[in-house]
Protein backbone atom coordinates (compact mmCIF):
# COMPACT_ATOMS: atom_id res chain seq x y z
CA UNK A 1 0.00 0.00 0.00
CA UNK A 2 2.21 2.56 0.95
CA UNK A 3 4.95 1.08 -1.85
CA UNK A 4 1.69 2.19 -4.21
CA UNK A 5 1.59 5.76 -2.64
CA UNK A 6 5.45 6.51 -2.96
CA UNK A 7 5.24 4.90 -6.45
CA UNK A 8 2.45 7.52 -7.21
CA UNK A 9 4.26 10.66 -5.15
CA UNK A 10 8.09 9.32 -5.13
CA UNK A 11 8.59 12.11 -7.42
CA UNK A 12 6.79 14.99 -5.97
CA UNK A 13 9.27 14.85 -2.55
CA UNK A 14 7.52 12.65 -0.87
CA UNK A 15 8.30 9.42 1.46
CA UNK A 16 6.88 7.09 3.30
CA UNK A 17 8.34 5.62 6.08
CA UNK A 18 7.17 2.23 7.93
CA UNK A 19 8.17 1.65 11.72
CA UNK A 20 7.40 -1.86 12.90
CA UNK A 21 6.48 -2.07 16.49
CA UNK A 22 7.31 -5.85 17.10
CA UNK A 23 9.47 -7.38 19.25
CA UNK A 24 12.35 -9.05 16.40
CA UNK A 25 13.03 -8.07 13.06
CA UNK A 26 11.51 -11.83 12.43
CA UNK A 27 7.90 -11.00 13.79
CA UNK A 28 7.92 -8.39 10.99
CA UNK A 29 9.48 -10.08 8.19
CA UNK A 30 6.28 -11.61 6.41
CA UNK A 31 4.81 -8.52 6.50
CA UNK A 32 7.77 -6.09 4.95
CA UNK A 33 8.67 -8.66 2.52
CA UNK A 34 5.20 -8.81 0.85
CA UNK A 35 5.35 -5.21 0.53
CA UNK A 36 8.68 -5.37 -1.04
CA UNK A 37 8.84 -1.24 0.04
CA UNK A 38 11.47 0.71 -1.85
CA UNK A 39 11.12 3.37 0.78
CA UNK A 40 12.54 3.53 4.41
CA UNK A 41 10.54 0.18 6.46
CA UNK A 42 12.05 0.24 9.69
CA UNK A 43 11.99 -2.22 12.77
CA UNK A 44 11.40 -0.41 16.11
CA UNK A 45 11.36 -3.51 18.85
CA UNK A 46 12.38 -0.55 21.85
CA UNK A 47 9.64 1.32 20.72
CA UNK A 48 11.84 4.58 20.47
CA UNK A 49 9.22 6.28 17.67
CA UNK A 50 6.08 5.38 19.96
CA UNK A 51 8.12 7.23 23.02
CA UNK A 52 9.78 10.06 21.27
CA UNK A 53 6.38 10.80 19.74
CA UNK A 54 3.91 9.87 22.42
CA UNK A 55 2.07 6.95 20.05
CA UNK A 56 -0.57 4.93 22.24
CA UNK A 57 -1.69 2.43 19.55
CA UNK A 58 -0.73 1.42 15.78
CA UNK A 59 -1.53 1.50 13.06
CA UNK A 60 -0.54 5.56 14.12
CA UNK A 61 0.36 8.32 11.21
CA UNK A 62 2.58 11.71 11.60
CA UNK A 63 3.21 13.92 8.72
CA UNK A 64 6.42 15.52 9.20
CA UNK A 65 6.52 18.73 6.68
CA UNK A 66 10.40 19.20 4.66
CA UNK A 67 11.58 21.41 7.88
CA UNK A 68 10.98 18.63 10.09
CA UNK A 69 8.20 19.93 11.83
CA UNK A 70 4.90 17.97 12.28
CA UNK A 71 2.70 19.19 10.28
CA UNK A 72 -0.25 17.18 11.07
CA UNK A 73 0.24 14.73 14.35
CA UNK A 74 -0.95 11.30 15.91
CA UNK A 75 -3.58 10.01 13.98
CA UNK A 76 -5.12 6.53 13.81
CA UNK A 77 -5.21 6.18 9.57
CA UNK A 78 -5.33 2.80 7.46
CA UNK A 79 -4.07 2.77 4.28
CA UNK A 80 -6.63 0.78 2.77
CA UNK A 81 -10.33 -0.53 3.84
CA UNK A 82 -9.41 -4.20 4.86
CA UNK A 83 -10.57 -3.87 8.95
CA UNK A 84 -13.06 -1.39 8.02
CA UNK A 85 -15.18 -3.17 9.74
CA UNK A 86 -13.40 -3.16 13.20
CA UNK A 87 -11.83 0.44 12.68
CA UNK A 88 -15.14 2.49 11.56
CA UNK A 89 -12.56 4.44 9.70
CA UNK A 90 -12.48 5.22 5.55
CA UNK A 91 -8.83 5.06 3.80
CA UNK A 92 -10.39 7.02 1.06
CA UNK A 93 -10.54 10.52 2.71
CA UNK A 94 -7.32 9.99 4.45
CA UNK A 95 -5.26 9.36 1.05
CA UNK A 96 -7.04 12.01 -0.47
CA UNK A 97 -5.58 14.35 2.14
CA UNK A 98 -2.08 13.07 1.62
CA UNK A 99 -2.33 13.86 -2.08
CA UNK A 100 -3.52 17.48 -1.45
CA UNK A 101 -1.32 17.74 0.80
CA UNK A 102 2.04 16.34 -1.09
CA UNK A 103 0.45 17.99 -3.94
CA UNK A 104 -0.60 21.56 -2.54
CA UNK A 105 0.63 21.92 0.78
CA UNK A 106 -2.99 21.50 2.09
CA UNK A 107 -3.48 20.50 5.23
CA UNK A 108 -7.03 18.57 5.69
CA UNK A 109 -8.08 18.28 9.12
CA UNK A 110 -11.56 16.67 10.37
CA UNK A 111 -12.88 16.29 13.72
CA UNK A 112 -10.62 12.83 14.87
CA UNK A 113 -7.18 14.97 13.90
CA UNK A 114 -6.00 16.91 16.99
CA UNK A 115 -4.52 20.35 16.40
CA UNK A 116 -1.24 19.51 17.60
CA UNK A 117 0.35 16.69 19.55
CA UNK A 118 -0.65 16.10 22.92
CA UNK A 119 2.39 16.21 25.42
CA UNK A 120 2.75 13.10 27.38
CA UNK A 121 1.53 12.90 31.02
CA UNK A 122 4.06 12.54 33.98
CA UNK A 123 2.55 8.64 33.78
CA UNK A 124 3.00 8.46 30.56
CA UNK A 125 6.74 9.25 30.26
CA UNK A 126 7.40 6.78 33.02
CA UNK A 127 5.29 4.16 31.86
CA UNK A 128 7.74 4.89 29.04
CA UNK A 129 10.83 4.19 31.38
CA UNK A 130 9.25 1.09 33.31
CA UNK A 131 8.86 0.49 29.26
CA UNK A 132 12.35 0.31 28.99
CA UNK A 133 13.76 -1.20 32.04
CA UNK A 134 11.20 -4.34 30.98
CA UNK A 135 12.47 -4.78 27.74
CA UNK A 136 15.78 -4.39 29.26
CA UNK A 137 15.42 -7.26 31.51
CA UNK A 138 13.72 -8.96 28.49
CA UNK A 139 16.26 -9.18 26.40
CA UNK A 140 18.74 -10.51 29.19
CA UNK A 141 16.22 -13.16 29.84
CA UNK A 142 14.71 -12.11 33.27
CA UNK A 143 11.62 -12.71 32.27
CA UNK A 144 9.39 -12.22 35.57
CA UNK A 145 11.57 -9.54 36.58
CA UNK A 146 10.37 -8.14 33.11
CA UNK A 147 6.94 -8.92 33.41
CA UNK A 148 6.44 -6.74 36.55
CA UNK A 149 8.16 -3.99 35.01
CA UNK A 150 5.51 -4.25 31.65
CA UNK A 151 2.69 -4.41 33.76
CA UNK A 152 4.04 -1.02 35.88
CA UNK A 153 3.85 0.20 32.73
CA UNK A 154 0.54 -0.89 31.59
CA UNK A 155 -1.03 0.67 35.25
CA UNK A 156 0.72 4.08 34.26
CA UNK A 157 -0.75 4.22 30.98
CA UNK A 158 -3.23 1.76 30.68
CA UNK A 159 -5.30 3.35 27.04
CA UNK A 160 -1.32 2.36 25.89
CA UNK A 161 -1.59 -0.08 23.30
CA UNK A 162 2.01 -0.13 22.53
CA UNK A 163 2.51 -1.10 25.80
CA UNK A 164 -0.06 -3.30 26.75
CA UNK A 165 -0.81 -5.46 23.43
CA UNK A 166 2.69 -4.27 22.18
CA UNK A 167 4.11 -6.70 25.25
CA UNK A 168 1.60 -9.57 24.67
CA UNK A 169 3.94 -11.46 22.20
CA UNK A 170 7.05 -10.74 24.10
CA UNK A 171 5.43 -12.63 27.16
CA UNK A 172 4.09 -15.11 24.96
CA UNK A 173 0.51 -14.47 25.21
CA UNK A 174 -1.63 -14.01 22.15
CA UNK A 175 -2.34 -10.75 21.19
CA UNK A 176 -5.73 -11.80 19.83
CA UNK A 177 -6.61 -14.15 22.68
CA UNK A 178 -8.47 -13.62 26.20
CA UNK A 179 -5.81 -11.39 27.30
CA UNK A 180 -6.63 -8.77 24.63
CA UNK A 181 -10.59 -8.54 24.95
CA UNK A 182 -9.76 -7.93 28.72
CA UNK A 183 -7.91 -5.23 27.07
CA UNK A 184 -10.35 -3.94 24.95
CA UNK A 185 -13.39 -4.13 27.78
CA UNK A 186 -11.32 -2.02 30.04
CA UNK A 187 -10.34 0.45 27.29
CA UNK A 188 -13.65 0.73 26.32
CA UNK A 189 -14.88 1.21 30.19
CA UNK A 190 -12.93 4.25 30.26
CA UNK A 191 -14.21 5.82 27.15
CA UNK A 192 -11.86 4.36 24.32
CA UNK A 193 -9.37 7.16 24.91
CA UNK A 194 -7.50 8.11 21.28
CA UNK A 195 -5.83 11.20 19.98
CA UNK A 196 -8.35 13.11 19.44
CA UNK A 197 -10.32 12.71 22.66
CA UNK A 198 -6.71 13.14 24.05
CA UNK A 199 -6.16 16.12 22.61
CA UNK A 200 -8.99 17.75 23.97
CA UNK A 201 -9.24 16.51 27.46
CA UNK A 202 -5.86 17.92 27.83
CA UNK A 203 -7.35 21.09 26.16
CA UNK A 204 -10.08 21.82 28.55
CA UNK B 1 30.94 -1.95 50.15
CA UNK B 2 31.09 -5.00 47.76
CA UNK B 3 31.72 -3.93 44.54
CA UNK B 4 28.16 -4.98 42.38
CA UNK B 5 27.57 -4.37 38.79
CA UNK B 6 24.75 -1.64 37.80
CA UNK B 7 23.11 -1.02 35.05
CA UNK B 8 21.74 2.69 33.97
CA UNK B 9 19.55 2.86 31.08
CA UNK B 10 18.58 5.41 28.83
CA UNK B 11 18.36 7.07 25.81
CA UNK B 12 17.96 3.34 24.38
CA UNK B 13 21.75 2.88 25.48
CA UNK B 14 22.92 1.19 28.49
CA UNK B 15 25.81 1.67 31.10
CA UNK B 16 27.06 -0.84 33.07
CA UNK B 17 28.50 0.89 36.29
CA UNK B 18 30.54 -1.22 38.38
CA UNK B 19 29.20 0.49 41.67
CA UNK B 20 28.63 0.21 45.35
CA UNK B 21 25.36 -0.03 46.59
CA UNK B 22 25.08 1.09 50.21
CA UNK B 23 21.89 -1.41 51.16
CA UNK B 24 22.76 -0.78 54.84
CA UNK B 25 21.04 2.40 55.48
CA UNK B 26 17.73 1.20 56.32
CA UNK B 27 15.90 3.69 54.16
CA UNK B 28 15.44 2.84 50.67
CA UNK B 29 17.60 5.28 48.99
CA UNK B 30 19.83 4.13 46.01
CA UNK B 31 23.01 5.30 45.88
CA UNK B 32 25.53 4.75 43.15
CA UNK B 33 29.06 5.77 43.51
CA UNK B 34 29.04 9.02 42.19
CA UNK B 35 31.93 9.06 40.04
CA UNK B 36 31.34 6.13 37.42
CA UNK B 37 27.68 7.70 37.50
CA UNK B 38 28.37 11.05 36.54
CA UNK B 39 31.01 9.63 33.78
CA UNK B 40 28.90 7.20 32.29
CA UNK B 41 25.85 9.82 31.49
CA UNK B 42 28.21 13.05 30.74
CA UNK B 43 27.98 15.11 33.87
CA UNK B 44 30.75 16.66 35.55
CA UNK B 45 30.12 17.97 39.02
CA UNK B 46 31.24 21.58 39.61
CA UNK B 47 30.84 24.42 42.26
CA UNK B 48 27.77 25.19 40.00
CA UNK B 49 25.96 22.06 40.58
CA UNK B 50 25.69 19.42 38.16
CA UNK B 51 27.01 20.53 34.81
CA UNK B 52 26.93 18.90 31.47
CA UNK B 53 29.03 20.93 28.87
CA UNK B 54 28.18 24.52 29.96
CA UNK B 55 25.06 23.86 31.56
CA UNK B 56 24.55 23.59 35.13
CA UNK B 57 21.56 22.61 37.42
CA UNK B 58 22.65 23.51 41.12
CA UNK B 59 22.20 21.22 44.24
CA UNK B 60 23.02 23.49 46.61
CA UNK B 61 19.47 23.19 48.21
CA UNK B 62 19.72 18.77 48.21
CA UNK B 63 22.47 18.45 50.32
CA UNK B 64 21.65 14.48 49.89
CA UNK B 65 22.25 14.48 46.55
CA UNK B 66 25.54 13.59 46.56
CA UNK B 67 27.08 12.41 49.56
CA UNK B 68 30.22 10.63 50.59
CA UNK B 69 28.41 7.21 49.84
CA UNK B 70 27.48 8.43 46.59
CA UNK B 71 24.58 9.57 44.48
CA UNK B 72 21.17 9.08 44.89
CA UNK B 73 19.87 8.38 42.06
CA UNK B 74 16.27 8.78 42.16
CA UNK B 75 16.75 12.26 43.67
CA UNK B 76 19.27 12.84 40.72
CA UNK B 77 16.05 11.45 38.01
CA UNK B 78 14.16 14.43 40.48
CA UNK B 79 16.27 17.10 39.82
CA UNK B 80 16.84 16.39 35.79
CA UNK B 81 13.22 16.31 35.92
CA UNK B 82 13.55 12.71 34.20
CA UNK B 83 11.06 9.79 35.39
CA UNK B 84 13.21 6.87 36.69
CA UNK B 85 12.23 3.12 37.27
CA UNK B 86 14.27 1.48 39.22
CA UNK B 87 14.50 -2.74 39.88
CA UNK B 88 16.57 -3.14 42.86
CA UNK B 89 16.28 -6.41 43.11
CA UNK B 90 17.87 -6.59 39.07
CA UNK B 91 20.37 -3.82 39.91
CA UNK B 92 18.85 -1.57 36.67
CA UNK B 93 17.96 2.01 37.07
CA UNK B 94 15.97 3.66 33.38
CA UNK B 95 16.07 6.92 32.97
CA UNK B 96 12.70 8.28 31.19
CA UNK B 97 12.94 11.07 28.52
CA UNK B 98 13.82 14.71 29.95
CA UNK B 99 9.90 15.51 30.84
CA UNK B 100 10.18 19.47 30.11
CA UNK B 101 12.02 19.15 26.94
CA UNK B 102 10.21 16.64 25.52
CA UNK B 103 6.91 18.27 26.16
CA UNK B 104 8.03 21.39 24.69
CA UNK B 105 9.89 19.97 21.88
CA UNK B 106 6.26 18.36 20.94
CA UNK B 107 4.27 21.33 21.86
CA UNK B 108 6.30 23.43 19.22
CA UNK B 109 5.69 20.84 16.66
CA UNK B 110 9.23 19.68 15.87
CA UNK B 111 9.50 16.04 14.70
CA UNK B 112 11.87 14.25 17.18
CA UNK B 113 14.53 12.31 15.17
CA UNK B 114 15.36 9.36 15.55
CA UNK B 115 17.61 6.41 13.46
CA UNK B 116 16.54 2.84 13.16
CA UNK B 117 17.12 -0.19 11.18
CA UNK B 118 15.63 -2.03 8.18
CA UNK B 119 15.38 -5.96 7.64
CA UNK B 120 19.23 -5.61 6.71
CA UNK B 121 19.98 -3.74 9.57
CA UNK B 122 20.96 -0.64 7.19
CA UNK B 123 19.99 2.73 9.81
CA UNK B 124 18.41 5.13 8.86
CA UNK B 125 17.50 8.74 10.09
CA UNK B 126 15.01 10.56 9.94
CA UNK B 127 16.84 13.99 10.02
CA UNK B 128 18.60 12.85 6.72
CA UNK B 129 15.09 13.13 5.21
CA UNK B 130 15.11 16.66 5.45
CA UNK B 131 13.14 18.26 2.37
CA UNK B 132 10.94 16.23 2.05
CA UNK B 133 7.52 15.68 3.28
CA UNK B 134 7.47 12.27 5.31
CA UNK B 135 4.52 10.54 6.28
CA UNK B 136 5.73 8.13 9.21
CA UNK B 137 3.44 5.26 9.70
CA UNK B 138 3.88 2.75 12.85
CA UNK B 139 1.94 -0.33 12.66
CA UNK B 140 2.84 -3.70 14.12
CA UNK B 141 2.16 -7.62 13.73
CA UNK B 142 -0.05 -8.05 16.88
Amino acid sequence: MWQALYEELGDHGFVPITIAFDESPDAARPYIEKAEPEHPSLIDTEHVVAHRYGMINVPTVVWIDEEGNIARPNTMEYGSDLFIQFTGRESGPFLEAVRAWVETGEIRRDETVPDEMPPPTEEEELARAEWALAWFLHQRGRAEAAARHFDRAGELSPDDWTIRRGSMPIRGKNPMGPEFFELFKDWESRGKRSYANMANERRS
Amino acid sequence: MPSIPFTIIENGGSHEIDATIDRKRGDSVLRLATEPVLEALGWTQKPEGLCQGESCIPIGSRPNLITPQGVDLVARAEVLGRPIAVDQEESVASFGAETASHRSGLAKGIAPDFTLPDLSGKEHSLSSFKGKKVLLIAYASW
